[in-house]
């Protein structure tokens, strides 16, 4: 992806290959291609490029999938910092700039 | 409701259904141009609703999107010429990724929306496509077993869905990465700039005031020379941060964002004392590197909520290390400045 990938070992992309059903649907959501696939069966070949969107887990129909989602994004942990919550981006019509 | 995207309507069993246009306007083109340098983004929206686009029919595919009317004008403009119905989710006014984010593009909506605009009677199929980047709200398998809509993740960017639809409504591997090409990055850059607001004033006026003082006392001589150099300094440090970083972007070494702004913002020092102005002292000269090192690196890691492919755990640990250095530097380096006006 011309250069651009971010740090490495941190990604908290975890599959269970017992529980895949091979359904597909985590390469079908997945905006960079983490998940490769054989034996009927997905599999992670790319984990570092994961930004942990959450869009597989969300749509693996067989739960085989955890991730801890959420934003990647400096302002929005900030965010969070102040206000001891998770890191939101505050995007919801209060007036704030965001994402 | 009298927007002038609506051309028109379409009678339905159930009830008329606005028509959109499927070209942008001049009004579209130039609203367009304005929420791009965040003027009135956060209120710009469209009504979340079903609308039709060309002349569709029960066979005809439905879209789904977001009520951020730039995520609705990109979808009515990649349907010119295709007869579609458009069902437009409440997501706040925020865009389909940021949104599916938060989950209000999620699937209790999209359920409710399929429900309240009655999409079992309006079409015969049981279909519904969604922009790829709403599966991180939708779940596609609760979605069908709660509506009997099967959710077809459509290609990432809208001008995609011709060939997606010439293709057998296949996303190809092309249409589901999202790259993040400099054509991208520059649409990205005028909100950057405007992340600022206040403080682009505040800070300089600061720096401009503090300038004046002296062992001598206070003298405007000094507030002009001292405060303005400070002031180009200043702009220069934010601009190498939140333009030039996300600009050269891949091309600048290292993987944290910190370390890209940090570099930058460096270089840039270098370049300005060319030009003499972080001064002659070389306390000063050390104060602007921390200085304009620090803004530069903190404006380059708040691109990481830009981009598209940092993860919070990556964005989290970067962070640890660099904004307390950044805070640590930015502290230091204005000590150092006041300390060289007295000296």
């Amino acid at each position: 992806m011309n250069g651009l990938t971010y740090l490495k070992n941190v990604v908290t992309l975890d599959l269970d290959q017992q529980k895949c059903n091979g359904c597909k649907m985590c390469i079908n959501v997945c905006p960079h291609e983490i998940f490769g696939f054989r034996d009927k069966k997905a599999f992670i070949k790319n984990k570092d490029l994961c930004m942990e969107c959450g869009a597989c887990e969300k749509n693996c129909p067989e739960g085989a999938i955890s991730v801890r989602s959420g934003v990647g994004c400096a302002a929005g942990i900030i965010n969070g910092i102040l206000r001891g919550t998770e890191p939101s981006c505050d995007c919801s019509g209060s007036g704030k700039s965001c994402c | 409701m009298k927007e002038g995207y609506i051309t028109g309507t379409i009678k339905t069993i159930f009830g008329s259904v606005p028509l959109v246009s499927t070209v942008w306007s001049r009004s579209d083109i130039w609203q367009t141009i304005k929420v791009r340098w965040n003027l009135g983004r956060m209120n710009y929206k469209v009504e979340p609703g079903l609308y039709a686009a060309g002349n569709p029919d029960a066979t005809s595919d439905v879209f789904v999107s977001a009520n951020f009317k730039l995520s609705f004008d990109h979808l009515r403009r990649a349907l010119h010429g295709i007869n579609a119905w458009i069902l437009v989710l409440d997501t706040k006014g925020i865009n389909v990724w940021c949104a599916a984010g938060k989950g209000t593009f999620g699937t209790a909506e999209l359920i409710n929306r399929i429900k309240i605009h009655a999409l079992l009677n309006i079409v015969d199929h049981r279909n519904i496509i969604v922009p790829q980047l709403g599966a991180v709200g939708v779940s596609a398998h609760e979605v069908k077993s709660k509506t009997g809509f099967r959710v077809i993740y459509g290609p990432v960017r809208a001008d995609d869905i011709r060939s997606f639809i010439e293709t057998g409504y296949k996303a190809t591997p092309e249409m589901r990465r999202v790259n993040f090409p400099l054509k991208d990055r520059i649409k990205l850059i005028p909100v950057e700039i405007t992340y600022g607001k206040y403080y682009l004033l505040f800070i300089p006026a600061l720096f401009f005031i503090l300038a004046g003082f002296s062992a001598k006392g206070y003298t405007v001589d000094a507030a002009w020379h001292h405060g303005g150099r400070a002031v180009i300094n200043l702009f220069s440090a934010y601009l190498a941060g939140c333009v030039l970083t996300p600009l050269f972007l891949p091309w600048i070494p290292f993987k944290r964002f910190s370390l890209k702004g940090l570099a930058v913002g460096w270089l840039i020092t270098v370049l300005l004392l060319f030009l003499n102005l972080p001064g002659n002292n070389i306390i000063e000269i050390i104060s602007w590197f921390l200085i304009i090192g620090a803004i530069s690196s903190f404006m380059a890691m708040n691109f990481t909520g830009s981009s598209t492919f940092t993860s919070l755990s990556g964005v989290q640990k970067e962070m640890k290390l660099a904004l307390p250095l950044q805070i640590a530097a930015a502290a230091l380096g204005l000590i150092g400045w006041i300390v060289t006006r007295f000296i």
